[in-house]
């Protein structure tokens, strides 16, 4: 049997984390899934339609919201009991947190980014996993009697399924310290505007735009495209734009239908955030730089020189 | 405030990856390779002299690594941390588990200026990615951590952490000591500045001989991402200032259907 813990924020489930279920379903017929919460109630018939029969809902009255050592110690409680295989979890940041609280207290190693997991019976199992965001694969051996593995996020498709979603609720023993870490409030919540994992479009500079006055014109040609701005890690280290614009392995990730990449290089931890856009179009002086190998489309040239132009263009091809 | 910053050498490449012929390592033979720091340990630094700044004590960087490490502990050094300690390797990679008993061990014996108050570190590692070193240092010594913080403010010995999910931010706050492990964007990491760099040379980095542990996430090969290889079609001439390509992307425009 595998365990998959999956992840809801006060009730709505994380359509990521259900990729786990999924994932562990191709290794074994028999999965459980723990869901940490009283919220995580509301959950339940979705993770139904996903295929899970036995879903272990862990209630406790100081547990109210996402509490990551809490969770680990559910999951913990559920091991002694369950003797699973396998912990499986989808790789997002309260995915790969509970996995590693789990791994830490029972001293065990964690696969983390996985791409395909195989279960061995003598407590080695092979994963290829993900480095350098994706732009590198590992085939590791994970030395263990419990594998621990987290996939990377989208590495397997949800399927649906028919499951009973039957609930098996309990209380789990949580000492204080356990809870110490918890969320207490949160900020910022229902900003509004085109966000970069949401847009269609993304227009975004790199260290050729020259400054921060310099996406001024972006900022038209973005308008004009209902596009959001994007820009690379030499933009928001000069303090050009915020970090939340930044594209990349340490920024976000996007997959818009449409990319255009002004003054940016193309260095791997750049493209490892833009590889699966639709299109890609590179304005950029040097024929030769990295970029080209990525974009489908290019225009050489000055992009203050070219931007305007296209503003201008673009502007009158929509009236 | 005593601080410890756990951060790692890492290759960077100036155009694609290459590996060895064996399949077991990035060929960091070619021209165009250097190595450089994760962007998040960039961040836990500059956070770490910023706090120094602020409260006084002193930042300690350790790493698990070659010999050769002390380049990327230097350039620490010259923005502001006091000392290095490198956990030396022979090469060979060592696992999660393995680099984390090692740190663990550095931070339990602190620092010339008395134990450590909060140890900072990368969420996740720039080549391995194993979201998990923070958070089995905080367990081995009984601390709290929070991971993936982006926004960090300490008063009266609780650090307040926010933590970017989508849109908005979640808000935690833990007791000294702690662990807490950082992204980028949670500062902006300063440039080291001719003085900086001058008084690094000075700062003492300390080399302690380490033994790799048997690996149990143990690497068996790498391989490159399949990804296409393409060549972009150049729109326009190519030639001349490039404004003669504007007709052309505003029909791609068109086509796609974003107009
Ligand atoms: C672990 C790690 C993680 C990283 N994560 C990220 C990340 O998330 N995102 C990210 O972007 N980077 C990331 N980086 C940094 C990355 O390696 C590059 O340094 C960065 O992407 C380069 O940004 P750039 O393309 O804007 O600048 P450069 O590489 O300097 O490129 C500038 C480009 O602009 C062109 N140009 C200059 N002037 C003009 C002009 N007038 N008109 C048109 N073109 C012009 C030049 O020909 C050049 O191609 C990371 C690095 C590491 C080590």
């Amino acid at each position: 049997m595998i365990l998959v813990i999956v992840d809801h924020d006060r009730g709505v489930l994380d359509p990521t984390s259900v990729q786990a279920i999924s994932g562990a379903l191709a290794l074994d017929s028999e999965v459980d899934v723990l869901v940490v919460g009283a919220a995580g109630r509301d959950v339940v018939g979705e993770l139904a339609s996903f295929g899970a029969n036995t879903v272990h809902l862990a209630v406790h009255d100081s547990v109210t919201d996402f509490t990551p050592v809490a969770s680990a110690r559910a999951a913990l409680e559920l091991i002694s009991r369950v003797s699973p295989a396998a912990v499986l979890v989808t790789g997002t940041p309260r995915g790969n947190e509970v996995l590693a609280h789990i791994a830490a207290i029972l001293d065990l190693p964690m696969a983390a980014e996985c791409l395909e997991i195989a279960l061995g019976n003598d407590g080695v199992h092979q994963v290829v996993r993900n480095r350098w965001g994706g732009n590198i694969m590992e085939t590791a051996r994970v030395h263990s009697t419990l594998l621990l593995a987290a996939f990377a996020p989208h590495a397997v498709r949800a399927e649906s399924a028919v499951g009973t979603g039957t609930i098996a609720e309990f209380t789990p023993a949580l000492s204080d310290a356990d809870l110490a870490v918890r969320i207490l409030d949160r900020v910022g919540e229902g900003a509004t505007g085109v966000g970069l994992t949401e847009a269609r479009v993304i227009v975004s500079g790199g260290r050729g735009v020259g400054g921060p006055e310099g996406f001024a014109i972006l900022e038209e040609l973005a308008s004009l495209l209902d596009a959001a701005i994007g820009c690379s890690r030499v933009v928001t280290s000069n303090g050009w734009r915020p970090h939340s614009e930044q594209v990349g392995q340490t920024g976000t990730k996007v997959a818009p239908d449409l990319y255009i990449a002004c003054g940016i290089s193309g260095a791997t931890q750049h493209i490892a955030g833009c590889r699966t856009s639709k299109t890609i179009i590179a304005i950029n002086t040097d024929k030769d730089a990295p970029i080209m190998g990525y974009a489908h489309y290019a225009v050489i040239g000055d992009l203050h020189t070219i931007l305007p132009e296209l503003v201008a263009a673009t502007r009158a091809a929509k009236e | 405030m005593n601080i410890a910053v756990c951060a790692k050498r890492v290759p960077l490449s100036g155009g694609r990856w290459e590996l060895t012929a064996d399949g077991t390592e990035i060929d960091t033979s070619g021209a165009s390779m250097g190595f450089t720091l994760s962007p998040h340990e960039e961040c836990a630094a500059e956070a770490a002299v910023q706090l120094v700044e602020e409260f006084g004590g002193s930042s300690t960087v350790i790493t698990v690594g070659v010999a050769d490490s002390e380049e990327q502990i230097r350039s620490l050094l010259a923005v502001g941390i006091d000392r290095g300690v490198i956990v030396e390797t022979d090469g060979g990679e060592w696992d999660p588990q393995g680099t984390s008993s090692a740190l663990i061990e550095q931070v339990r014996a602190g620092s010339p200026d008395g134990a450590y108050d909060l140890v900072l570190l990368g969420t996740e590692a720039a080549d391995t990615a194993d979201f998990q070193v923070g958070i089995r240092i905080a367990h081995a010594l009984g601390w709290p951590v929070v991971t993936n913080v982006k926004g960090l403010k300490i008063t009266d010995g609780v650090a307040r952490c926010e933590r970017a999910v989508g849109s908005y931010r979640e808000i935690y706050e833990v007791s000294l000591p702690a662990v807490i492990t950082v992204k980028d964007g949670l500062n902006i990491p300063r440039y080291p500045s001719v003085p900086g760099r001058i008084k690094a040379r000075k700062k003492s980095v300390d080399f302690i001989a380490g033994e790799r542990p048997a690996p149990r996430l143990e690497k068996v090969k790498l391989a490159l991402a399949v990804e296409e290889q393409r060549s972009a079609e150049i729109l326009g001439t190519g030639t001349g200032n490039g404004a003669d390509a504007v007709p052309a992307l505003v029909e791609l425009f068109r086509t796609i259907g974003v107009i």
